[in-house]
């Protein structure tokens, strides 16, 4: 194992990276890009033995694939939270929860709310909000529980941010399942509307059956999160949640504003998660309570924290294999949480800065090490 | 809103409420003292608490105590039940602090990756009594609600007249016992040599090691204590609800950790007057409104308290009480 870790330190992929030409990286991003929007149709050999339904019991390889990029902005959203700013968020799936009911509560004639805005304002029973209208609902709404929860509870010690946060997913789910007349409780909302699109076979665009079409369109708002995500991570801002993690007290000497800048990571991490969720709950038109239990918030946490935390491609990855391997091994369905349970406790104590961790977080991590190594020499 | 309800019942909300604040507490020491002295949230306790829960009803079962066994075997088999579950709460504990935190701690990880083992730890073993155990030796293992039989009847001792409340023997050993259990754990922290180890670290780590205490050892004995007290809360829950489950642990730890929080982290009469403050507010507010709601109440009033007085109702001070 180590062996290989080594070999792979040796390739320095990152530096390789960064010396290439121009031409070269873009020429390598456009092919990784559309080898990602080729993956639903993969059919060649020995690639083809990663699909999921090669049994009669297996999931729908690109049901499963969107599944991984939904995740993978979630891990993405996070990460800003957790990997940049520092901030342990345990109730991230509270976001998520919130970007997948504002779309159901707006956008389905099957709630409650569309219901009591059709009789106020005396439309027919067909009329909800658009989906286009419901995007900008699903990101106000998140962005104001990023916000609200935020202000609060950001100028309290770190651990407690956890605690609260946590508190706050579960408060999220407990409020959907209990406001009967609002959300429809525990049955959940059907008939979420899904995004416009032309009409083929004589089915809407995006439907049930076809889910690479859902796959291309998570995938294209993904690429464009990325993009964005890496732009702020190299601005003034990414720099300032770097000081305010590193250490708080420093940076707020050197003038850099922490509150204000971890607020901010904050509602920007809310806004990516309620996003996902937004795409979850179109796609399986059908939003419930239970779909967003507290375990789900561990295992965002656990993607952004084992791919290594800080850098948006271990993020990928994490979210990559967390969501990947459960549905690759479906057949243990029984065996999976203790197996992610195992797999956390070991990849973190052998890898406590994860499995391609940022160049900068890996070299903290030496540091610390050798510090801890000296202490314990001088005792 | 039901204010009706909750004045006519007061005094029986009272009792239900310091009955569920006594076992918030006794589990809130362990976060508690954990935090005092490793500055770390121990996400692995609920799961300690949980495992004492089985070991009770194992107990029982090796025993084959029933409600209907004689006094001796009651007696008996309550005490055995309580040596158990506080060795085996114990055992987990420091199982949890060797497996998960003290390779962490070797190599000088950040907080947050302790954080991660502790989840990680604390699902293994809520997978071993819902999965693992349950291919191995079928039922009463699995994913389902177990009873523990009630070996402890539940008697009226004596009614407090004027409001004609009734007490029972179980009250009485859930409140008397919780609080016995405190006091000893306070009076041993702050009057032992141990104790005063454990003090010391938790005010000043380097400081404490210069002047020769042993700081792993300190590090194993605060699990040990905080496992041993969630043993306690353990077989106290089994007498008053007697039931537990594979994921029992979860909604326990959390609202435990909310006391240890409410209270002021790090301070053992905090943990106290936190568990009992929030179990009264829980049953108060769910008899006043809707008990579908009792989680939001308690949150609610964790970020309320948190923003008006940040390092809880006490303040924070395992290693400031006086020396």
């Amino acid at each position: 194992m180590s062996q290989i870790l080594d070999a792979y330190r040796g390739l320095k992929l990152g530096d390789r990276w960064d010396g290439a030409p121009k031409v070269v990286r873009w020429a390598v991003m456009l092919l990784v890009i559309a080898f990602a929007f080729y993956l639903p149709y993969l059919n060649i050999l020995p690639f083809a033995y990663i699909r999921t339904d090669l049994s009669s019991t297996g999931s729908d390889w690109a049901s499963v694939l969107f599944l991984i990029v939904v995740y993978m902005i979630v891990a993405v959203g996070l990460n800003v939270v957790i990997g940049l700013a520092g901030l342990l968020d345990l109730g991230y799936v509270g976001f998520y929860a919130l970007g997948a009911y504002s779309i159901a509560l707006f956008g389905s004639t099957n709630s409650p709310v569309v219901g009591a805005l059709q009789s106020r304002f005396g439309f027919s029973e067909e009329w909800a909000v658009p989906f286009a209208v419901c995007i900008p609902i699903a990101i106000v709404m998140s962005l104001i529980a990023g916000v609200f929860l935020g202000a609060p509870t950001l100028r309290l010690r770190g651990d407690y941010l956890a605690i609260v946060t946590l508190g706050f997913g579960e408060i999220i789910r407990i409020t959907a399942r209990n406001l009967d007349n609002v959300t429809n409780g525990a049955a959940g909302i059907t008939q979420v509307p899904v995004p416009p699109g032309p009409e083929i076979d004589g089915r809407n665009f995006f439907n049930t059956i076809d889910a690479e079409r859902w796959y291309w369109l998570a995938l294209t708002v993904l690429l464009l999160i990325i993009f964005l995500a890496r732009r702020l991570e190299h601005s003034r801002v990414g720099r300032a949640w770097l000081a305010i993690r590193e250490d708080e007290d420093a940076a707020s000497v050197m003038g850099v504003a922490g509150f204000k800048f971890k607020l901010w990571a904050f509602a920007i991490g809310a806004t990516l998660g309620g996003l996902a969720g937004l795409l979850f709950g179109s796609k399986q038109q059908y939003v419930e309570p239970n779909a967003f239990m507290v375990n789900l918030s561990f295992l965002f946490v656990a993607m952004v924290v084992i791919g290594g935390s800080g850098n948006i491609f271990g993020a990928l990855l994490g979210a990559f294999l967390l969501t990947y391997l459960p549905e690759r091994f479906r057949a243990f369905v029984d065996w999976r949480p203790f197996a992610f349970g195992v797999a956390l406790v070991a990849v973190m104590i052998l890898r406590p800065q994860g499995l391609v961790p940022s160049r900068r977080r890996a070299r903290e991590f030496e540091d610390r090490r050798h510090e801890a190594e000296e202490a314990a020499a001088d005792v | 809103m039901d204010f009706d309800n909750l004045i006519n019942g007061l005094d029986r909300a009272t009792l239900d409420g310091i009955t569920r604040g006594s076992i918030y507490a006794l589990v809130a020491l362990g976060y508690t003292m954990v935090y005092g002295v490793m500055k770390l949230i121990n996400f692995a306790h609920s799961e300690v608490f949980m495992v004492g829960t089985w070991t009770v009803l194992g107990v029982y079962t090796v025993l084959g105590a029933t409600s209907s066994s004689g006094t001796g075997m009651v007696i008996g088999a309550t005490l055995l039940a309580l040596i158990a579950a506080m060795l085996a709460s114990a055992g987990t504990a420091l199982a949890v602090e060797r497996i998960a935190y003290r390779p962490l701690r070797k190599k000088g990880a950040p907080a947050l990756i302790f954080l991660i083992t502790g989840i990680g730890c604390s699902m293994v073993l809520v997978e071993v009594f819902g999965q693992v155990l349950k291919y191995f030796f079928g039922p009463p293992f699995g994913r389902v609600l177990v009873n523990v039989p009630a070996v402890l009847e539940t008697k009226t001792v004596f009614t407090i007249p004027g409001v004609d409340l009734a007490i029972s023997n179980t009250r009485i050993l859930i409140i008397v016992g919780a609080i016995v259990m405190m006091v000893a754990l306070d009076t041993f922290v702050n009057k032992s040599r141990l104790g005063r180890g454990v003090r010391a670290v938790a005010q000043d780590p380097d400081t404490a090691s210069l002047m020769g205490v042993n700081q792993e050892r300190v590090i194993m004995l605060v699990f040990v204590l905080g496992g041993a007290m969630a043993g306690v809360a353990a077989l106290l829950f089994t007498i008053q609800y007697d039931s537990t489950k594979f994921d029992i642990g979860f909604i326990i730890g959390l609202k435990a950790f909310t006391a240890a929080v409410l209270g002021g982290i790090g301070n053992l009469r905090g943990a106290l007057v936190g568990g009992l403050f929030l179990g009264i507010v829980e049953v108060y507010a769910s008899a006043i409104w809707d008990s579908s709601w009792t989680n939001v109440y308690a949150f609610v009033v964790l970020v309320v308290v948190l923003m008006f007085r940040p390092t809880g109702i006490l303040g924070e001070s395992l290693g400031k009480a006086r020396a």
